[in-house]
């Protein structure tokens, strides 16, 4: 059982800014779709390992040579906010916090 | 109820409305040229591509200069099979939109993967899927509409509007690659690219009388496609025949250095593997696929389709695949997992919609909050709670070791029989509304496809009749990059079932 503690728990891991109503209706919503996903309880899995993947392949590696990526002003393109070549970002460290 | 199919009209049928193999026959021989191809879907495009909601970006210019060079390579005997064949891509894979400099490319397409998050979002590169269909001469039209990074089955989540089936306009063309599958439906594109995570190229070829292929995991490079659920999505096409599809997959196929887990095994000739016989094939019913809430016109359709491939020669034999039932529970724990840890990147700071709030966590939280749509975030939720302390073990790790089962299941089943034969979608489309106010119902529409992605095993879905005058699906699904077995069933399925032909009522000029 989900309650509202837990979706503004789960909302702060995701960052993820929900309104009075959307946290309502995630509460019921979420309940409603674990009542289902419960039945996987009922599945003995005591002898079985977890698949990630279904390919039969593990570390794929390439050669380490040099090559060119995207130009800094094509990546700085979408940047909601630049200055100069950098991603402007809010204060992430302040002194004295 | 199912009815019979008319009297074939293909030669008759308007110049948007046929086949690749047909008009690339007319290409080559000089009575067609592929300015006339581009505008005859242009045209659609004008006519209903609005009222349909297909597109959410055209490039008309550019296709139409991409079509004057493909007349001219014709002209000097070049013989690609796609070449000038104009084709759209679900706006889930990136185009290149941006130069060296930054500066946006003249006729270069944005890309919004169905959310405002990513409204106005110019890509600096292209999708291995645009560079290889451009290699292939292919013209692209346009980026089709989409659910929000391709999670739904109906097409209403995109944040651009919901789109129509060209079926019948009140009801959804299934999703989430919508856009794409109506778009080939109504004529406006000879082909179209779609991902599918857990049906979402399969139930809407199914609901929209079309032919869709979700490849073997691993076939086709996903390099330049939004991710979603990266153990699980898939690139594949849509078209109106079977030999189109096959045609398509041919040019998409292959190991690529950008995707590390495509996977470098030989891409046959899937046009040559279609033998037109069924003959020599053992194919598997899975009992559980014919699940409760089932539509008995579709039920009918599937069930009059296996007896179909059985005249043809095909021995059939039912099948049990036990855990079906533990697909969608499954499937609902490990594609959100999967989602929530790769929809972090969009964090209001590289790109994308940024509420623009001077403090660091307030501007995630809002910018995150707003630009999402509301399955977007519920899958967000559900994944980040699957994975959160105290609940990974029940949880995620539980989903991976009954997705252990559910492969081994598969596994098993087609050591016995070359191919399995079920419905693709339990409904014909739906009326646009009638499932948006619960989740669970909607995720109900893919309990016969999910159950593939999770052992990522190829599977289409070709037109098999009417129910109520709406298109019903049969799937065929087989073993891990068998697509030649899986296009060669479909194919000789649709050259004696006689529906190849059916179109909606917008394919008229």
């Amino acid at each position: 059982m989900i309650t509202r503690a837990d979706v503004e728990h789960v909302a702060a891991l995701a960052r993820l800014g929900l309104t009075e109503e959307e946290i309502e209706r995630m509460v019921s919503q979420l309940n409603h779709i674990l009542e289902a996903i419960a039945a996987l309880q009922d599945v003995d899995t005591s002898a079985v390992g977890p698949t990630a993947q279904v390919i039969p392949l593990e570390n794929v590696m390439r050669e380490d040579v040099p090559r060119d990526g995207i130009s800094r002003e094509a990546a700085l393109a979408n940047a909601p906010l630049r200055e100069g070549g950098h991603l402007r970002v809010p204060v992430v460290l302040e002194e004295g916090r | 109820m199912a009815t019979s199919p008319p009297a074939s009209e293909a030669p008759t049928l308007p110049l948007a409305d046929r086949t690749i193999g047909e008009v690339s026959d007319l290409l080559r021989a000089r009575k067609l040229s592929s300015v006339e191809l581009v505008r005859a879907c242009l045209e659609r495009i004008a006519r209903d591509g609005e009222r349909l909601n297909t597109f959410l970006a055209v490039g008309d210019e550019a296709a139409l200069e991409a079509a004057r060079d493909a007349d001219r390579a014709l002209a000097a005997g070049d013989e690609r099979p796609l070449l000038g064949i104009p084709y759209a891509l679900k706006d889930i894979f990136v185009t290149k939109a941006l130069d060296e400099a930054g500066q946006p490319l003249p006729g270069g397409l944005p890309t919004t993967a169905g959310s405002k998050i990513l409204d106005g979002y110019r890509s600096p590169y292209a999708s291995s899927a645009e560079d290889r269909l451009r290699a292939a001469g292919a013209i692209l039209l346009g980026k089709t509409n989409c659910d929000e990074f391709a999670m739904g089955s109906s097409n209403e989540n995109s944040a651009f509007g919901a789109v129509h089936n060209p079926w019948d306009e009140s009801t959804v063309p299934g999703g989430s690659s919508g856009g794409s599958a109506a778009a080939v439906a109504a004529g406006e594109a000879f082909f179209a690219l779609g991902t599918d995570t857990g049906g979402s190229i399969r139930q809407p070829a199914s609901l929209s009388g079309i032919i869709g292929l979700k490849p073997t995991y691993g076939r086709v490079s996903r390099y330049g496609m939004v991710a979603f659920a990266s153990s699980l999505d898939q690139c594949g096409p849509f078209a109106r025949s079977v030999r189109d599809v096959a045609l398509v997959l041919g040019a998409v196929a292959g190991h690529e250095p950008r995707d590390s887990t495509s996977v470098d095994t030989p891409v046959p000739n899937y046009a040559e593997a279609l033998k037109g016989h069924v003959r020599d094939l053992r194919l598997g019913v899975p009992r559980e696929y014919f699940v409760a809430g089932m539509e008995p016109g579709v039920e009918k359709a599937v069930r009059a389709a296996i007896d179909l491939l059985e005249e043809l020669g095909a021995e059939i034999v039912e099948v049990s695949l036990p855990s079906t039932d533990k697909g969608l529970a499954t499937y609902y724990i490990i594609a959100p997992a999967e989602a929530s840890a790769n929809l972090a990147r969009y964090d209001g700071v590289k790109y994308g919609y940024s509420a623009g709030d001077d403090d660091l966590l307030t501007n995630y939280l809002r910018s995150r909050g707003q630009g999402f749509g509301p399955e977007v975030k519920r899958r967000i939720m559900l994944g980040t709670y699957a994975l959160s302390a105290g609940y990974y073990d029940a949880y995620y790790l539980k989903a991976q070791q009954v997705r252990t089962l559910i492969k081994a299941e598969f596994d098993e089943v087609l050591e016995g029989v070359d191919a399995l034969i079920a419905p693709t979608s339990p409904s014909v489309a739906f009326e646009i509304g009638a499932k948006t106010q619960d989740p669970l119902l909607m995720y109900l529409n893919d309990a016969c496809t999910l159950p593939v992605n999770i052992a990522g095993l190829p599977g289409v879905s070709v037109p098999c009749g009417l129910s109520d005058g709406l298109p019903v699906g049969l799937q065929v699904i087989g073993r891990a990059f068998d697509e030649a077995t899986v296009l060669r069933i479909a194919d000789a399925y649709e050259q004696a079932a006689g529906f190849a032909s059916l179109r909606p009522p917008t394919a008229h000029d």
